[in-house]
């Protein structure tokens, strides 16, 4: 389903992303873990064609990211970091737009809209302007922006980072819901986000992959659990790093 | 060319940013605002009752320097603002075609702007209730205009990919608006001449929308004025793609 060859991207001196490779099946919901700055963010963008990789590429559902752009970019849902949204638009306007963009007819749009308004139980802020809404369903307008195309793969950056707990709960369900019929990467610095929405876990540090275990496997190397093995994940890469 | 996937884009950022101009006081702001201070110069700074001639000329006059403000206004925020709400990375993510991207934004610029000048009806009215008018004249001039105001907003809407700020865009795209309609200027073409020689001058005259204006407000159409504007144009739209584009390389 969703492909990663020996992907790489540096700013500058700065290495973001190094040599990253795993696949992802159907059914997966991939907990991708790493301190701020780790590199998640830059994977997602260049998984999602916002950000050319400098080698490597990215294979969404048989559709290369690199030589096959836009038909890749079909394959996908995205939810960049902080869900940027039109906020002067309505939630239903907005999603009209996002299918216009994936050049869905008038009733396929329709429909898609109508979908995706239940998905994500914003039926209720439907026509409010999308700046007058509460961070919680603003998020939710977000990951409603991610499925209108009914992608098989989705990416979630960050989806749950600045909710209070109701409102994480309620994008967890969204992404259980979801879950059974696609694959799914999550990215988050969250620990407790893990167990709670992921079947597996790959955490980087420094742009490189450190572990790729499911949450069960990796919380039972250490007694400390998730939070101990996490730490030294981190810190044995720094060290190495010197 | 993939041309259903460039329509589909055309129409989807026309329509987005169409609702982003009447949603916000914006689109109904400028119009009003434009209407006025064309309104008082060519009323006021032109005499336009004291020559008494059934003629529009006065209120053309003003076009090309009014569009140097006005046109980067309209345009300034078009790609900046979504440089700066992050929803630039959203539209990056989508199966998008760019070019379509590019110009269904300024066509939605351009259709505002279309809007003002149409508004300005009364003045065509006013002339022929002062006189026989040259009607046909007066429509090839209106057209011009309006083929001139995509070129300066295209200008507007290319800056305003380059920076996040709406109003540095606006500050810059003025600016480059000014250089270029004040090269046909007699005190600036003069100046060149005097100082290069009267071809230098000529071929800085060549590169101003007000000397490729002028011709229209004869009521000539003149095709290589035409060519100037869409070419321009283009050139801004090339421009702007390429800079939207750029930022899939990383440099933010
Ligand atoms: N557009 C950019 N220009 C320069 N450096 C960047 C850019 N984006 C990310 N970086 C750098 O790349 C590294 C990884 O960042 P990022 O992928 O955002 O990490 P994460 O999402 O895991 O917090 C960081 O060191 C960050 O400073
Ligand atoms: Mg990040």
């Amino acid at each position: 389903m969703l492909e990663l060859k020996n992907l790489n991207k540096a700013f500058g001196d700065n290495v973001a992303v190094s040599a990253l490779t795993f696949s992802l099946q159907k059914g997966e919901v991939l907990g991708f873990l790493g301190q701020n700055g780790a590199g998640k963010s830059t994977t997602m963008r260049m998984i999602s064609g916002v950000l050319e990789p400098d080698s490597g590429d990215a294979v969404l559902n048989g559709h290369s990211i690199v030589s096959e752009r836009r038909e890749a970019q079909s394959q996908i849902g995205y939810l960049p970091e902080g869900a940027p949204l039109y906020r002067d638009m309505t939630p239903l306007a907005f999603l009209r737009f996002i299918a216009d963009t994936h050049g869905l007819n008038r009733s396929g749009r329709n429909d898609a809209v109508d979908r995706v308004i239940a998905d994500a139980r914003i039926a209720d802020v439907a026509n409010q302007s999308i700046g007058s809404l509460s961070k919680g369903y603003r998020r939710r307008v977000g990951l409603a922006a991610a499925l209108v195309n009914d992608p098989p793969i989705l990416l979630l950056d960050e989806p749950t980072d600045g909710l209070d707990p109701i409102q994480k709960r309620a994008v967890r369900a969204l992404v259980a819901r979801m879950a059974p019929t696609k694959a799914i990467v999550i990215s988050t610095h969250t620990l407790e986000e893990v167990p709670a929405m992921c079947s597996r876990v790959l955490v980087i540090n420094n742009g490189m992959m450190v572990a790729d275990d499911t949450p069960q496997a990796l919380e039972n190397r250490k007694p400390g659990g998730l939070e101990e093995v996490f730490i030294s994940l981190a810190n044995s890469h720094e060290a190495g790093a010197k | 060319m993939d041309w259903t996937g460039t329509m589909a884009s055309i129409k989807a950022a026309w329509r987005r940013e169409i609702s982003a101009y009447f949603a916000t006081p914006l689109a109904y702001v400028f119009i009003a605002i434009f209407l006025l201070v064309l309104g008082i110069f060519t009323w006021d700074l032109s005499r336009f009752f004291d020559t008494g001639a059934a003629d529009l000329g006065p209120f053309f006059y003003w076009h090309p320097w009014l569009f140097m403000m006005f046109m980067p206004a309209l345009a300034m925020r078009l790609w900046a603002e979504e440089t700066n709400s992050g929803t630039a990375e959203l539209l990056l993510s989508l199966p998008v075609n760019l070019p379509g991207l590019v110009i269904g934004k300024l066509l939605a610029a351009w259709s505002v702007a279309a809007f003002a000048l149409i508004l300005t009806f009364p003045w065509w009215i006013t002339v022929n209730i002062l006189g026989p008018a040259d009607n046909a004249a007066i429509a090839l001039t209106y057209f011009v205009s309006l083929i001139m105001a995509g070129a300066y907003l295209a200008i507007g809407a290319a800056v305003s990919a380059l920076t996040r700020s709406a109003v540095l865009a606006f500050v810059i795209g003025v600016l480059i608006a000014f250089i270029l309609t004040a090269a046909g200027w007699p005190l600036v073409s003069g100046a060149v001449a005097d100082w290069l020689g009267p071809s230098a001058g000529d071929a800085v005259a060549q590169f101003s929308f007000l000397t490729h204006f002028e011709t229209a407000q004869r009521g000539v159409l003149e095709l290589r004025g035409l060519f100037f504007f869409l070419g321009f144009t283009t050139l801004c739209i090339a421009l702007n793609t390429l800079f939207v584009a750029q930022r899939r390389a990383g440099a933010q």
